[in-house]
């Protein structure tokens, strides 16, 4: 006999969440299920993409590539703002390890297996010492700063004709194997994913979080925030200029097109679309950006337009980005159950 | 003859046309309470402020234990030991209370006086939480710190202070907006750091509190000090009572 109340709607997670906040007690496959899938999902499609070479095209891989580097920019994006800093010039640090890797390799013969970590470390360093001054600063200035640099520097590189100029340098030596390739991306992908998430629940991360909420508390205290700061640009800039570096050898080429504004405002926007203060946000909105971006090429510079349009529709409408909507909603999946199956949670 | 922790002389900071602090001198021995008073816009903040370092003065010259302070960066100040709470409390909004404590809990200072050694710092911070009179059984130390009412933000900041294990604690209207119960339980505490030893500078517009507390005040007036000793001598002045009380009366506050 079944009447309607013996039927009632359940959160699907409700299960887990009685048990525990915050430590998944599993009981039934399906829990483990709820847990797992959306992560099973993402690894799998990350292992299996760079295979499928004849199924997906030699042009999706690339689209898939740019699609990383623009992660890789959000994760670095995403750090900066958890100390405070908003970056409005993402290129920057993009453009100076594009170039050091391009300079060693083109000047001085370097594999990539010597220019990338060089060019990422040093790279580094040397976006901190730029921005050293800068962060003594409150306000907008570091935002000011950033957007400023990129342009500067290709002009003073079209100018001075310096770093190969307008022409750029060439015939760099390549990364072989596009699936090769992809892993290493995806690799650096999860390797900087997971250890932004863990540095930011630290207590060392929370530093930054403090100077992001309260920075005159957090002198108070007696930290030296300048020099915190200096720490998270360092930190932040890692991804960015292995970004540039990566692709300086992916186009075997190195010029003035990496200060591009591009590479500042897709990672913005991919986090203003997924959601900042999360990591995984940029990430989830650069995947859906990027293709989205390739099939608009036909638009040409309209595609700015688009971009905007997103920009306005999801600050405004969605302002805590994909990634925290969607993880609400499922944490919601409500389903039927028989009240037999809820009398045995 | 004890040496003064403290020797504040001659101190002087415009804003503007304002003379915030004009001229202002005073010393402090170890474990000496002082109690700053005087009407709103007096520079008493603006006085704390440049004992922290947050603002630099145009003249004059801040010793701490024979150190020359003036001028110093805030956060190397702290460092040395003087620790400050604000007027205005301000939490780190998106961090639940007890985390609120872990970074001055792990600040350069008490790492050093910890001797390097961590222990549990989220136990740390509860326990603190405790002694400024959060219910550790209470739900309160977890919630987010945005959400906190008035009294136990003051406490917190007071909280934020002692994790320092400064010399001089220097405290700006810490009673202000906590209720008569909230006072009543820190009094005992601030009477308790005292007895450790502590140096004590507290801004305040509650009177009767202050004067459990401080061993003397300094009445300010224009940024100028216009009165200085034992609070039943101090508050007897013409020039103190036209000036403080007078307007303590009219403003009703
Ligand atoms: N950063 C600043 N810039 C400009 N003027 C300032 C600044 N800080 C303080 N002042 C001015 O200096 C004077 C003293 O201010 P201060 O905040 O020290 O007074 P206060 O005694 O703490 O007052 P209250 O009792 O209202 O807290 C005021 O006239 C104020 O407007
Ligand atoms: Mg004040």
């Amino acid at each position: 006999m079944r009447t309607n109340l013996s039927h009632r709607k359940e959160r699907i997670d409700r299960g887990i969440k009685v048990r525990s906040d915050d430590i998944f007690v599993l009981a039934s496959m399906r829990d483990l299920l709820y847990v797992i899938l959306p992560k099973a999902i993402v690894i799998l499609a990350m292992l299996i993409l760079p295979l499928l070479k004849d199924v997906v095209g030699m042009y999706w891989l690339n689209v898939l590539v740019t699609t990383l580097v623009v992660i890789l920019l959000a994760l670095s994006w995403d750090l900066l703002a958890s100390a405070g800093l908003v970056s409005l010039g993402q290129a920057f640090f993009f453009g100076v390890g594009s170039y050091i890797a391009g300079y060693l390799s083109f000047k001085f013969g370097w594999s990539p297996l010597f220019t990338i970590p060089t060019a990422t470390l040093v790279g580094s360093i040397i976006c901190a010492l730029f921005l050293y001054p800068v962060l003594r600063l409150r306000g907008i200035y570091f935002g000011l700063i950033t957007f400023a640099l990129p342009l500067l520097l290709a002009r003073l590189i079209e100018a001075t004709k310096v770093l190969g100029g307008t022409e750029g340098m060439s015939a760099l030596p390549p990364i072989p194997g596009m699936t090769g390739k992809l892993y290493l991306l995806m690799f650096v992908v999860l390797l900087t994913l997971f250890g932004f998430r863990r540095l930011i629940s630290s207590n060392y991360g929370l530093v930054f979080q403090g100077i992001r909420d309260n920075d005159r508390a957090v002198i108070a205290a007696g930290y030296n925030i300048q020099w915190y700061k200096t720490q998270a640009v360092f930190i932040a800039a890692l991804p960015a200029t292995f970004a540039g570096a990566f692709v300086a050898h992916h186009f075997q080429f190195v010029g003035v097109p990496a200060f591009a504004m591009d590479y500042s405002i897709l990672p913005l926007t991919a986090v203003v679309v997924g959601g900042a203060g999360t990591f995984i946000g940029g990430a989830l909105g650069a995947v859906i950006l990027m293709p989205l971006s390739e099939i608009l090429r036909e638009f040409g510079s309209l595609r700015v337009v688009i971009y905007s349009l997103l920009l306005l529709l999801f600050s405004i409408g969605l302002p805590e980005g994909l990634f925290k909507y969607v993880k609400r909603k499922y944490s919601q999946i409500e389903r039927l159950t028989t009240m037999e199956e809820v009398k045995h949670d | 003859m004890i040496e003064p922790i403290i020797k504040i002389s001659n101190l002087c900071k415009s804003f503007g046309g304002t003379k915030a602090t004009n001229d202002v001198s005073f010393e402090l021995k170890p474990g000496e309470a002082l109690g700053i008073i005087g009407p709103n816009g007096s520079g008493k903040s603006t006085l704390i402020n440049l004992i922290s370092g947050f603002v630099k003065p145009d003249k004059g010259q801040i010793l701490f234990k024979g150190i020359n302070i003036t001028g110093m960066a805030p956060h190397k100040i702290v460092n040395l030991g003087i620790a400050r709470s604000f007027q205005m409390s301000r939490p780190f909004y998106n961090m639940s209370v007890f985390k609120n404590l872990i970074i001055p809990i792990s600040s350069p200072r008490a790492r050093k006086l910890r001797g390097g050694k961590y222990g549990d710092l989220d136990e740390a911070a509860i326990h603190l939480l405790e002694e400024v009179g959060f219910e550790r059984d209470s739900q309160v130390p977890y919630k987010e710190a945005g959400a906190l009412p008035h009294g136990y933000l003051k406490r917190l900041e007071l909280a934020r202070c002692l994790a320092l294990e400064p010399d001089i604690v220097i405290l700006d209207e810490l009673f202000s907006g906590m209720s008569m119960s909230e006072i009543a339980s820190v009094v005992p505490l601030l009477e308790r750091i005292k007895k450790e030893g502590k140096t004590l500078i507290m801004v305040e517009h509650r009177l009767t509190e202050l004067f459990k507390i401080i061993d003397k005040i300094i009445v300010l007036n224009f940024g100028m000090k216009i009165a200085e000793g034992l609070p039943r001598d101090v508050m007897t002045q013409d020039e103190v009572t036209s000036a403080y009380l007078g307007s303590e009366v009219k403003t009703g506050a």
